[in-house]
């Protein structure tokens, strides 16, 4: 177990390195750089600014000093806006990590629950009612369904206002953000729940006499919830870090529109500390649900 | 008769030495038995008709079908171009800006009460006065052509990767499935938009004056991506069925009664694990028109004036308000095709996999 994490998490240490490598070295072949304005500085003006930011040493070694800097926690500072970088993200982050956070919770309370259902009430109304609508889900992408959400319930109907840093309202984006998760979940949980009760262990409980809900709760369902997690460690990372979609869509000022935003401006800094921020996050949920998911299921063997 | 086998040398023990006596002849009932009751069948043909039964992979098949036929058709028969600003008669008709739906502009009014015939716009026109059906059509040219070919690519190059990787095993095994770990790690959305923006700005140059240039920057750079990052899932697939096929029993009687590597791929391991290869080929392509969409829709797809369906639904995002149809337009098209590409793939899915059998 030990010698697995250790490994595991040498390989997310390389992830994250190879990542920021990629990013790097993409973004310097990038003709054209960031002091490259219509107005441009007058020579003088531009060397000292690429003296003050390392521009004008060889890329290799501009990396070198990058990633020292990040082991002290150093991010660096936004090209356009001189704020630190670390800021930025600091006070985008927690937009993203709310929305996200609400948006799985709901996805997998409801895709559990709706699982189950159609389950249990296999071929019956519920179960059909259910697939149809969670197929039709995962067949729309998010953009699709928040624009239209956006479109009916703020623009037609009114019901609930537009997005405001003020003011935030999260209704809408976080039903954009869990709908296609939610869908998915209920997909995966009904077939793994047809699995658990066909299973031997579930007709010994019943012939014991055991409760119609405790079979439901205790024998089937917990074996079922297994493959959901693996989906849904993943998934949490991707939400969390803020749909960039989504957030673009409501204009919420969260992580994702930063990162979509940092690159249309090509602010060299901004784009590789959210990359690294986001490749960090997701790396670390991966490696979290590969443990949880040994330690929920004993009998699966890792490597 | 009985005699003679007594009495003959028993040189080889284990030969059959059959007394002809001793067996009965099968009567008429018992010969009956042995009549072949169903056709013989082969596994395309086996699977086929599964799939055929399946009310809803058929009627996926029909759509899918009836969509590239109105792909390829509508181009020829729709006077308009996905391009150009509406003509009326050879002129120019700047009147005719975001019409609804079999609406007619003045010009093209005018032009009907002198008797000249106009072809209706179907869906409207957009903001540059272009026919909004014909922009529709080609996007779901582009948008369909994107999702095949990246499949296409990600076949190719993960079924290589993969059956080298599971057919050498051992150290090249290791060596290259930690190489896929290690990408199948990277946050892929992520990379997608890293490498679409820095591939967009480095080949403009390289291509420029050649064809390629007219396929548009942003859309060679998205098949570059998925040429480097999406083959990993396939990749393994393909790994991890040559593996598991390999050890099995019936390869293990085949290769013990003599069997060639060439006969086992042949006749074992290619149709075992044909099924679940292309299966999961069809499900790629509504993955690779989602992606195509999403990265239209941040502004990083095909280059304008040509339309992807993800483009075309960015742009509607504009005039929401007055023109909601713009929006719905293409993202009905994008639903139903991604749809039936799943139902699809389900349905060959349970029709296909040995497994599922019953």
């Amino acid at each position: 177990m030990y010698r697995y994490i250790i490994k595991r998490v040498l390989l997310a240490i390389l992830t994250v390195f190879i990542v920021s490598a990629i990013t790097f070295f993409g973004m310097n072949a990038i003709p054209g750089g960031p002091f490259n304005k219509e107005k441009a500085p007058s020579a003088e003006v531009q060397a000292v600014l690429e003296a003050r930011y390392n521009l004008d040493k060889p890329v290799p070694e501009q990396f070198a000093i990058y990633l020292k800097n990040l082991m002290k926690g150093d991010m660096g500072v936004s090209l356009k806006t001189g704020r630190e970088i670390s800021t930025v993200i600091g006070e985008s982050f927690p937009i993203s990590a709310r929305l996200g956070g609400f948006a799985v919770l709901i996805a997998t309370i409801t895709g559990l629950i709706l699982g189950s259902i159609a389950a249990l009430k296999r071929n019956g109304i519920a179960d059909r009612i259910i697939i149809f609508f969670t197929t039709l889900a995962t067949a729309a992408p998010s953009f699709v369904l928040a624009t239209l959400l956006l479109y009916v319930f703020c623009i037609k109907l009114g019901w609930t206002p537009v997005w405001s840093p003020d003011e935030p309202h999260y209704l809408l984006p976080v039903i954009a953000l869990s709908l296609y998760p939610m869908a998915y979940i209920t997909r995966l949980t009904k077939t793994s729940m047809l699995d658990a009760l066909g299973q031997d262990y579930v007709r010994t409980a019943k012939a014991k006499g055991v409760a119609n809900h405790k079979v439901i709760f205790k024998h089937a369902l917990r074996n079922a919830v297994i493959p959901v997690i693996t989906y849904v460690g993943p998934m949490t990372a991707y939400t969390l870090t803020g749909s960039l979609v989504i957030e673009n869509i409501f204009t919420i000022g969260g992580l994702g529109s930063k990162f979509v935003s940092s690159i249309t401006n090509r602010d060299y800094t901004m784009i590789m500390g959210t990359t690294i921020f986001l490749a960090a996050i997701m790396v670390t949920m991966n490696l979290l649900t590969d443990i949880v998911y040994k330690i929920v299921d004993p009998r699966i063997k890792l490597d | 008769m009985e005699s003679n086998i007594e009495n003959m040398p028993k040189k080889n023990i284990f030969s059959a030495q059959i007394d002809v006596a001793k067996f009965e002849k099968a009567t008429e009932e018992e010969k009956r038995q042995q009549d072949v009751m169903s056709e013989s069948t082969t596994f395309f043909k086996d699977g086929m008709k599964r799939l055929m039964k399946n009310p809803l992979a058929v009627g996926s098949m029909i759509f899918l079908i009836l969509i590239v036929l109105v792909i390829l058709i509508a181009p020829k028969v729709v006077p308009y171009s996905y391009s150009q600003i509406n003509t009326v008669n050879g002129v120019r008709d700047k009147g005719a800006k975001n019409m609804k739906p079999f609406e007619y502009s003045e010009l093209e009014q005018k032009y009907m009460a002198e008797g000249g015939k106009v072809f209706p716009h179907i869906m409207g026109t957009d903001e540059q006065c272009r026919d909004y059906f014909i922009r529709v059509v080609y996007g779901t040219r582009v948008s369909l052509s994107i999702g095949l070919v990246a499949s296409v690519m990600v076949l190719i190059i993960g079924l290589l990767y993969g059956s080298i990787s599971g057919y050498f095993g051992g150290r090249v095994d290791l060596v290259m499935m930690r190489i896929v770990d290690i990408i199948y790690s990277l946050p892929d959305l992520l990379m997608v938009i890293l490498l679409s923006v820095v591939l967009g700005a480095t080949i403009t140059p390289l291509i420029e004056g050649t064809s390629l240039a007219k396929i548009g920057t942003n859309l060679i750079a998205l098949f570059i991506v998925y040429a480097l990052l999406y083959w990993v899932g396939m990749a393994r697939l393909v790994r991890g069925q040559i593996l598991t096929i390999k050890s099995n029993d019936y390869v293990l009687a085949a290769r013990a009664t003599g069997a060639k590597s060439g006969r086992i791929i042949r006749k074992h391991i290619i149709p075992n694990c044909i099924s679940v290869i292309f299966i999961s080929t069809a499900l790629q392509v509504p993955s690779a028109i989602f992606t195509e969409s999403y990265l239209s829709f941040l502004g990083l797809g095909v280059s304008a004036p040509m339309p992807s369906l993800g483009s075309l639904a960015n742009y509607a995002r504009e005039g929401l308000v007055s023109y909601p149809y713009k929006l719905i337009f293409p993202a009905v098209v994008i639903i139903l095709i991604v749809l039936s590409f799943n139902l699809l793939g389900d349905g060959l899915r349970d029709a296909f996999d040995p497994k599922l059998k019953k």
